[in-house]
């Protein structure tokens, strides 16, 4: 039995997130000595479609109906899981992005699937189907056993390496509609701020604290991270200040990210910061108090005035782009 | 109109999470429990919803005797009265699975839930309530308006956001930004001790999942401090050794 993956696209436009998901996912089908079919939603150029080959998919089925333009996740889930049942497939495997987190628990209940959401590793298939995911808002792993036939399994983003050995991918068309209850749902209206790197998907994120005082300071802030190609982000504090959008808050109560690099610049460290930024890969601290508990959890730090340490970050930044 | 808002109890977020048992079990010991904080939301945008007696506010938990401390909580933060759906909150499926019993014997205008639970995180009940009642279901939403028998509601998109709109019921997930939490005060309080609290037994359901173990992050290494004068020394390490640039 296949495994299938639904890749999903922004604006057309697959992303790192979907490329992980379908690697993991070829992974899987690997572990199970089976296909690997992936389904896209929406308006995806051909070109893209055969390249979900380079990843592992062998078989791309392509559902372009401009019902089906916009997601609905009412009609995205019927799609995806009657796609899985016409294939016999018993895996279905998507990233946990926003719209993935909409998706899979419907998938799951239309499957009679465990749901193994915001899972951080491929699953261990001895005997039992486990899966680890991230739990207690970042302070733990909790594996998960999924005990039914079916299994769902959400990605989290930046968890699994995107691996590329495979070739092109052959495309069917693929005809769905989604039930007519599905479309209960309207978009009204989509806004997109795309000249930012977004900052769920981004490899590096640089993030700032009540320590920078104000928002007038951000200058250099923006000036790092847009050297690093990092996307912005901030602490609870600083948004609910209006210093920036709501939409960079990160932690417990805002976006949860895990990045290559996290860069605070700043910021304490509370527990319910650290929550939504402890997963990431490597820690840098900037901060004017060597007791500021996010040394604690840091890789990398810097004791000093960010008011003096950042525009110096900045210049050797600058230094090693022009010499590397 | 009707609103319900489902609820859960959780770990406090400053508590320390220890597990038991060669790390199978979950350690409740001293550990404080709070109504999760995004179903304190949800239920000040319900108790919002239905001021000045526009209606009324049903919370439900499913959860053993011992979550009632949090359901009072819910109470006297302003909920109308309350159902326990006596049993072991086994997961996300079960819980949806019981609500969706209870609700399709007590039909609601609106249900809405935390975006998830600080505990396990999964954001799953929403969505499949959604499915389970064939509603539509939106599971992290920022704002949430109503204009008579139709809702709109503002979700986080990766790098935006979407703005959509649905009639009546739906089921949302609330997050930031969608209401205040409410604190509870003295009348409100005192009231909680006397209103209907309902505890109905659960329906059968097969569970599809199961906590086997859990696992606690490998600690960091010491932190390695730069001189604040040797930024140069901090991209070198972040490009050489930790490979990150
Ligand atoms: C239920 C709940 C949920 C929460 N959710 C979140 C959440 O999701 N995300 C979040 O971030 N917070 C959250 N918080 C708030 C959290 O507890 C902290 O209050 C918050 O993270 C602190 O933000 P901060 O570090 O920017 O500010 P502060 O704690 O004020 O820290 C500022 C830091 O900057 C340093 N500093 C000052 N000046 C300089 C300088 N010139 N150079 C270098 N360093 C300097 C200081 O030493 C200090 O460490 C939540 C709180 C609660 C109760
Ligand atoms: N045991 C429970 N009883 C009632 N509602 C719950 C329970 N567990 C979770 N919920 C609701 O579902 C939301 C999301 O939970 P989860 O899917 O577990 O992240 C929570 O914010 C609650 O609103």
């Amino acid at each position: 039995m296949p495994v299938l993956v639904y890749t999903e696209n922004a604006d057309g436009k697959f992303k790192k997130s979907t490329f992980e998901a379908v690697s993991y996912a070829r992974a899987i089908a690997d572990q199970n000595n089976t296909n690997l079919v992936a389904i896209s939603i929406g308006d995806v150029s051909s070109d893209q479609l055969i390249a979900l080959g380079k990843y592992g998919a062998e078989k791309v089925l392509n559902v372009s109906n401009a019902k089906l333009k916009n997601f609905i996740n009412q009609a995205y889930a019927s799609v995806i899981a009657d796609a899985a049942k016409k294939e016999g497939a018993d895996i279905v495997v998507l990233s946990n992005s926003f719209s993935g987190r909409g998706l899979a628990p419907r998938i799951g209940v239309k499957l009679q699937a465990g749901v193994a959401d915001g899972a951080v590793a491929l699953p261990e298939q001895t005997g039992k189907f486990t899966v680890k995911k991230t739990a207690f808002s970042g302070k733990a792993f909790a594996v998960v056993e999924l005990t039914s036939i079916n299994k769902v399994i959400s990605l989290t983003p930046n968890s699994y390496k995107v691996v590329e050995n495979g070739g092109a991918a052959t495309v069917e068309d693929y005809a769905a509609e989604g039930n007519a209850s599905d479309f209960k749902a309207m978009i009204k209206e989509i806004v997109r701020s795309t000249d930012k790197v977004s900052l769920p998907d981004a490899d590096i994120v640089v993030s700032a604290g009540r320590g920078l005082k104000g928002p007038e300071n951000w200058g250099m802030v923006e000036e790092l991270a847009g050297l690093l190609g990092a996307a912005l982000a901030c602490s609870k504090p600083v948004s609910d200040a209006g210093w920036r959008p709501h939409s960079e808050h990160v932690g417990q109560t805002g976006i949860a990210v895990s990045p290559n690099l996290y860069i605070a610049i700043g910021i304490s460290g509370a527990i319910q910061h650290l929550a939504g930024v402890s997963s990431s890969k490597v820690i840098v601290v900037i901060n004017k108090d060597p007791e500021a508990p996010f040394f604690k959890v840091a890789d990398y730090g810097i004791v000093g005035d960010a008011f003096e340490v950042v525009p110096k970050l900045i210049a050797a930044v600058k230094e090693y782009k022009a010499s590397a | 109109m009707k609103i319900l808002v489902c609820i859960s109890n959780v770990p406090d977020t400053t508590t320390k999470i220890t597990f038991t048992d060669n790390n199978t079990q979950f350690n409740n010991n001293g550990v404080q429990f709070i109504l999760n904080p995004y179903d304190e939301i949800a239920l000040a945008r319900a108790i919002e919803l239905t001021d000045g007696g526009n209606g009324t506010v049903t919370v439900i938990n499913v959860g053993e005797a011992s979550t009632e401390p949090t359901i009072r909580k819910a109470l006297a933060i302003g909920a109308t009265d309350a159902v326990r759906v006596n049993a072991k909150a086994h997961d996300a499926w079960y819980v949806a699975a019981q609500v969706a019993a209870y609700v399709k014997a007590n039909p609601f205008d609106l249900i809405l839930t935390g975006r998830e639970s600080i505990d396990y995180n999964g954001s799953k009940v929403a969505s499949m309530l959604g499915e389970l009642l064939d509603l539509p279901s939106v599971s992290i939403i920022k704002k949430l308006d109503i204009d008579g028998d139709n809702v709109t509601v503002e979700r986080e998109i990766e790098g935006g956001k979407e703005v959509l709109t649905t009639p009546l019921p739906i089921v949302a997930g609330a997050a930031e930004g969608v209401a205040e939490p409410k604190i509870p005060n003295m009348r409100g309080i005192m009231s909680a001790r006397t209103k209907p609290l309902t505890v109905i037994e659960p329906v059968g359901v097969k569970t599809l999942s199961e906590i086997i173990s859990y696992e606690t992050p490998a600690p960091r290494g010491q932190v390695k401090l730069v001189a604040a004068d040797d930024t140069a020394k901090l991209v070198d390490l972040l490009h050489d050794e930790a490979r990150v640039i």
